[in-house]
């Protein structure tokens, strides 16, 4: 099992977290929905897994590269 | 009139008071605690508060907007485009407040803001809408070749009850449409529990051409000829210009002509854009809908008939526009837009906010008009739209117009965050955007060699 980031690429506002800690996601599957210049931008698992952590909550700023999620693959 | 209140932000807010000034009437800003250093707070002569950063909690809240105009004693509100811009209740409810809305009457906005109305008005007034055939039921099958016929291939088959591209089948082949028919009608039945289709027109190679309108309120209105928009991505517009590339001079005028009919019929007042699907290889043209404000790309109208369309929606909203004669407006030159956006092309166009270290436009290029929201130093927030600035020029050619938006792009400066900069370049310099076979599909089709370029 090893733990694996998931980031953000973008700079925008937590709009909705559509998972939760202990979840099982595919890869691609989204995680969080990120709001940003009127878009609504999916953060997906970069490979499938459980999600571990999520570090965020709804409503926060998150900036680009930053590390969002947790999940065990 | 002496004082106006714009709902709104960024660079259309910075442009209303442009006009505002030249007329001697005084501004007031609104803003969100995230605009609070924003450029076009620091140049009202009056700004105020009216929420936090979130445009839900702002620049949409209609109770805050009347508020601050009741506060600074403005006579009139300027919508601008987006935000409260084609909200009839918004729009009644500043009247009912005593203050003069200038843009069209609540009941225009309504009727062109539900797109199967104005289709339907669209219709009646003669304005050609895109074809389409009665409604088919499940296993009915009998009169479909003649509607087909009558519709032109290729065509679409949609459900009735789907939307957004699910229960959508084209049929280029006559010999094909009761086979893929039937299929629709039977998937239609069991995802959507409707299986009624219809078939629409299906046109493959698409431009978006819309023509700028100006209504009196009393049934008179004059156009001021058509804007090409055709190139978008995700359904936003990145590059328009006027006149239309390669668009005959008749069709330009029978669809300028359609346009005038729709605002003829509705007693349209003040500024509005008829917008059409435009056939790029038969230059049919079709009525898609109706924008009941003033246009981003409205400077590109501006450059070619030298007329300032913001004074005119002041001047109409107060009563003091002299009388307008469509023999009296011209169209000269071309005129090209760009419009700058905080996003990554490389990635999708995604956003990309972030500080303005450096933001730096042409100054005193001859033909170049800058209208930026933001200046140097400012901050790209996350919370609205991406445009940056709108960069147009004109020249006597669409080559010469060309050029000169590219030298003006060349010599802009934009550091602390990724923009499209050089993917406008690029475009206007593309072989294809020279040739003038632009089309909606352009930058999808093209993506490879404008982001190589």
């Amino acid at each position: 099992m090893a733990i694996v980031d998931v980031k953000t690429e973008i700079t925008g506002n937590v709009w909705k977290i559509v998972t939760k800690v202990g979840d099982e996601i595919d890869e691609d599957e989204p995680i969080m929905i990120l709001e940003s210049m009127k878009m609504e931008i999916p953060v997906a698992a970069p490979e499938p897994g459980k999600v571990a952590e999520i570090l965020v909550s709804e409503g926060d700023t998150v900036t680009e590269g930053s590390v969002v999620a947790r999940i065990e693959a | 009139m002496k004082k106006i209140l714009v709902a709104n932000r960024g660079e259309i807010a910075r442009r209303i008071f442009r006009s505002c000034r030249d007329l001697g009437i005084a501004t007031v800003a609104v803003h969100s605690e995230a605009d609070a250093d924003a450029a076009h707070v620091a140049e009202a002569n009056e700004a105020r508060l009216i929420g936090p950063a979130s445009p839900r909690e702002s620049y949409l809240v209609r109770d805050r907007v009347l508020q601050a105009a009741r506060e600074t004693g403005a006579e009139a509100i300027h919508p601008g485009y987006g935000f409260l811009s084609e909200n009839a209740d918004f729009a009644e409810e500043a009247e009912a407040a005593g203050l003069v809305w200038i843009g069209p009457t609540p009941r225009s906005i309504r009727q062109m803001g539900d797109k199967q109305r104005a289709r339907d008005i669209a219709e009646a007034a003669g304005a050609p809408v895109v074809p389409g055939s009665r409604r088919f039921e499940p296993g009915e099958l009998s009169g479909l070749a003649e509607a087909a016929e009558e519709v032109g291939f290729p065509l679409l088959v949609k459900a009735s009850a789907g939307g957004g591209g699910i229960g959508m089948r084209r049929v280029d082949d006559p010999a094909k449409l009761e086979e893929v028919v039937e299929g629709t009608q039977s998937m239609a039945g069991k995802a959507f529990g409707d299986g009624a289709v219809f078939l629409e027109r299906f046109v493959p190679k698409a431009r978006h051409v819309e023509v700028q309108v100006f209504g009196f309120g009393d049934g008179g209105a004059v156009h001021l000829f058509e804007r090409d928009c055709s190139l978008q991505r995700r359904f936003q517009k990145v590059i328009e210009e006027s006149p239309a590339p390669g668009l005959a001079g008749e069709v330009r005028a029978r669809m300028a002509e359609a346009a005038l009919k729709l605002c003829r019929a509705t007693s349209y007042r003040g500024a509005g854009t008829v917008e059409f699907i435009v056939d790029a290889e038969t230059f049919e043209f079709f009525f898609l809908e109706m924008n009941t404000r003033i246009q981003v790309e409205h400077p590109v109208t501006e450059m070619v008939t030298g007329r300032d369309l913001v004074a005119m929606q002041i001047e109409l909203a107060r009563g003091t526009l002299p009388t307008l004669d469509q023999d009296g407006i011209l169209s000269r030159g071309h005129a090209v837009e760009c419009r700058l956006y905080a996003e990554n092309p490389a990635k999708m166009f995604m956003p990309s906010p972030g500080p303005l270290d450096v933001l730096a436009f042409p100054d005193g290029m001859e033909h170049v008009r800058v209208d930026s929201g933001y200046r140097q130093g400012d901050m790209v927030t996350p919370h609205y739209d991406p445009m940056i600035a709108k960069v147009i020029a004109w020249g006597e050619t669409r080559d010469e117009a060309r050029a000169r938006a590219a030298e003006a792009l060349r010599a802009t400066r934009v550091e602390g965050i990724r923009t499209n900069l050089a993917f406008l370049v690029a475009c206007l310099e593309d072989e294809a955007f020279a040739a003038g076979d632009v089309h909606t599909g352009f930058i999808e089709t093209r993506r490879g060699e404008l982001l190589v370029a």
